[in-house]
């Protein structure tokens, strides 16, 4: 099995958000960067794919900044083989023109299946992987919370409001991975050493600002302060009231 | 006059509710609604949409549509879309939605905003507002794609009436066949609402002890008279007590519901990327220091076995 990771660089979800002085970005000042939880599904899937299948190879790839090197480096200190980074100083906004550069890179590999993350924790964005399969004119299941894969021939099963719905497809394909398809492994201290020596290809690309303008990056609306109403069950008739009256919910 | 596309969903044939804040978000881009519904045949409920300011609906019928075709209706509404000259095209950032909206973006070679919690026409240009970095910032965005394809929250677009013609028309769409093929929808108990969808989310965490007891909520729920349904936090998720179909937060479900019920949940950050957008939240901690308290518009302090019993005595009392 011949497995494709993408991976972004993102901020850790503890991260307190800051906004930068241009007002339409953030603060990276003392932000802590990890690969993205949901990559982790994704590299962890193919692990155990390749595992399985007992030949072929997980190669990991992302579009970011040199910085990105380290968490190619944390893909590659999980099992990974290889990785590659299509360095670009800033990640655009129009998950679009990540999605073409991915594509063109991905193009000329012979992948049994492409894997992404079911979104990116800081732009939350939910589409560089299947606008990849698109433009590599491949299936495409998104959010697999399960996988099976018998020879040429795919089952997931992907949450639905309500739901779970059971999709097939044929191989080669792409798949983002959600929360539950697998427990991704921590890096056990021989994999880091190990990471240092693997392949690490660098590659500039220069990518287009795309059809997203940023106008700006703002805190959100201060809840307006909350009361804490009373203590025990006899708090319980004035939080009715409450809600009824001030609040009108009910 | 310009017009919008807004691409708005079936289940079994029955127009899904969220249909109708896909509608009421494109209509305050301006111009003439274009409501577009990929179905194996008529839809129930398709002819309300005119009430929630549809110009016309569009049915466009293909066998394959009977259950969620990816391939199929990606195919159908980009040739739509591409057919009409609209300045913007808007889905609902459902599981369907978000699934469909970047493969239809990718055809059509523009970029998507999903996800959205507000969107208007500034100077002439689309522009929208989405949670970012888990709900702990805004982004405002111009959306410059011909179209501009957006995907919107749910029930953060409440539907509002503004009777319009509501023209009909079907089409019989021609598509290739899907390499992609859903083979069954498992569905959750009957009669269960998605915490994604529901008015009012009653979440229960690590306080509650053991699963068993989460039967405290789902009375709670049940007296809200089939408008609730029962959250839970990462932390029992990962310990198997409830579905992660339920999970609300950074690696759940994002929730806005008109009321939220935090009970014996911490308010881990994680956790309130999943909900902080709520209309108006509760929370029953045992601990005033709780992080839970910050966000929350009403808190209760005290044990969660005692105020949780109390309050569906009360709430079954007004709907009784
Ligand atoms: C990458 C990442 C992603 C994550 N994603 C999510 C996510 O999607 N959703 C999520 O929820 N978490 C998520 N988490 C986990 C999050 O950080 C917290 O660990 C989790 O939310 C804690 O769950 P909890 O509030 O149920 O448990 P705890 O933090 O243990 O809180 C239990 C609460 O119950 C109260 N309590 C105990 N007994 C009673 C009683 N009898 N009556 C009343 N109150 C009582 C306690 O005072 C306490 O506040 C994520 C973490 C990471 C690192
Ligand atoms: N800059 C990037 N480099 C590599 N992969 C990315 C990048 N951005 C997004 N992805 C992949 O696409 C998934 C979805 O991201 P997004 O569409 O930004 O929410 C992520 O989980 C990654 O797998």
């Amino acid at each position: 099995m011949n497995i494709a990771v993408c991976i972004k660089r993102v901020p850790d979800s503890e991260t307190r958000v800051k906004i930068g002085s241009d007002g339409k970005s953030l603060d990276e000042a003392g932000v802590k960067f990890v690969l993205n939880p949901y990559d982790e599904f994704a590299v962890e899937e193919a692990l155990q794919r390749k595992e399985k299948a007992g030949s072929g190879e997980v190669a990991v790839f992302s579009v970011g900044p040199a910085a990105a090197q380290e968490t190619i480096r944390t893909a590659l200190a999980m099992g990974a083989d290889r990785g590659v980074l299509l360095q670009s100083d800033k990640i655009p906004a129009d998950g679009y023109i990540t999605a073409q550069a991915l594509a063109a890179e991905l193009k000329a590999g012979n992948w049994d299946l492409i894997l992404f993350g079911k979104m990116a924790i800081d732009d939350y964005n939910q589409q560089v992987g299947p606008m990849v399969a698109e433009l590599l004119g491949l299936p495409c299941v998104t959010a697999a919370t399960h996988l099976e894969i018998d020879g040429a021939k795919g089952v997931a099963e992907r949450e639905i409001e309500g739901g779970i719905e059971v999709v097939e497809f044929p191989l080669p394909a792409v798949l983002t991975a959600d929360k539950g398809l697998n427990e991704p492994r921590y890096p056990a201290l021989k994999g880091i050493m190990a990471a240092k020596k693997k392949p690490l290809e660098v590659k500039p690309v220069q990518l287009g600002a795309g059809s997203i303008e940023i106008v700006a990056l703002t805190p959100p609306p201060q809840r307006k302060d909350g009361k804490i109403v009373g203590e025990g069950a006899a708090a319980v008739p004035e939080l009715v009231r409450l809600l009824r009256e001030e609040a009108k919910v009910l | 006059m310009t017009s919008v596309l807004a691409v708005v969903e079936q289940r079994d044939g029955a127009l899904r509710k969220i249909s109708h804040e896909v509608v009421t978000a494109a209509h305050r881009l301006g111009g003439t609604v274009e409501a577009l519904v990929c179905a194996a045949g008529p839809v129930k409920g398709a002819d309300q949409l005119g009430k929630f300011g549809a110009d016309t609906v569009v049915t466009l019928t293909n066998a394959a549509f009977a259950k969620y075709a990816p391939e199929g209706m990606a195919h159908a509404i980009t040739e739509r879309a591409k057919s009409g000259g609209y300045t913007a095209v808007v889905f609902a950032a459902s599981a369907t939605g978000k699934d469909l909206a970047p493969r239809v973006a990718a055809k059509l070679g523009v970029a998507l905003a999903g996800d959205v919690t507000e969107v208007g026409v500034e100077g002439g240009a689309v522009v929208a507002t989405r949670p970012v970095y888990a709900g702990k910032a805004l982004l405002k965005v111009k959306v410059m794609g011909k179209p501009a394809m957006l995907s919107v929250r749910p029930n953060v677009f409440t539907p509002v009436e503004r009777p319009k013609a509501g023209t009909a028309e079907t089409i019989a769409a021609n598509v290739p066949a899907g390499r992609v093929v859903v083979r069954e929808i498992k569905a959750a108990e009957a009669g269960a609402l998605d915490v994604a969808e529901a008015q009012v989310v009653i979440s229960g965490g690590r306080g509650l002890k053991e699963p068993g007891n989460f039967k405290v909520l789902e009375e709670l729920a049940r007296a809200f008279g089939g408008q609730a349904a029962v959250g839970a936090s990462r932390a029992v998720v990962d310990a198997g007590w409830r579905a992660h179909a339920d999970q609300v937060g950074q690696t759940g479900k994002t929730v806005s519901p008109t009321l939220y019920i935090a009970v014996g949940i911490s308010g881990a950050i994680q956790h309130l990327a999943g909900m902080r957008t709520s209309k108006v939240i509760v929370a029953i901690n045992k601990d005033k220091d709780a992080p839970i308290f910050k966000v929350a518009d009403y808190g209760v302090v005290g044990d969660l076995f005692e105020v949780v019993p109390k309050l569906t005595e009360e709430i079954k009392k007004l709907h009784g």
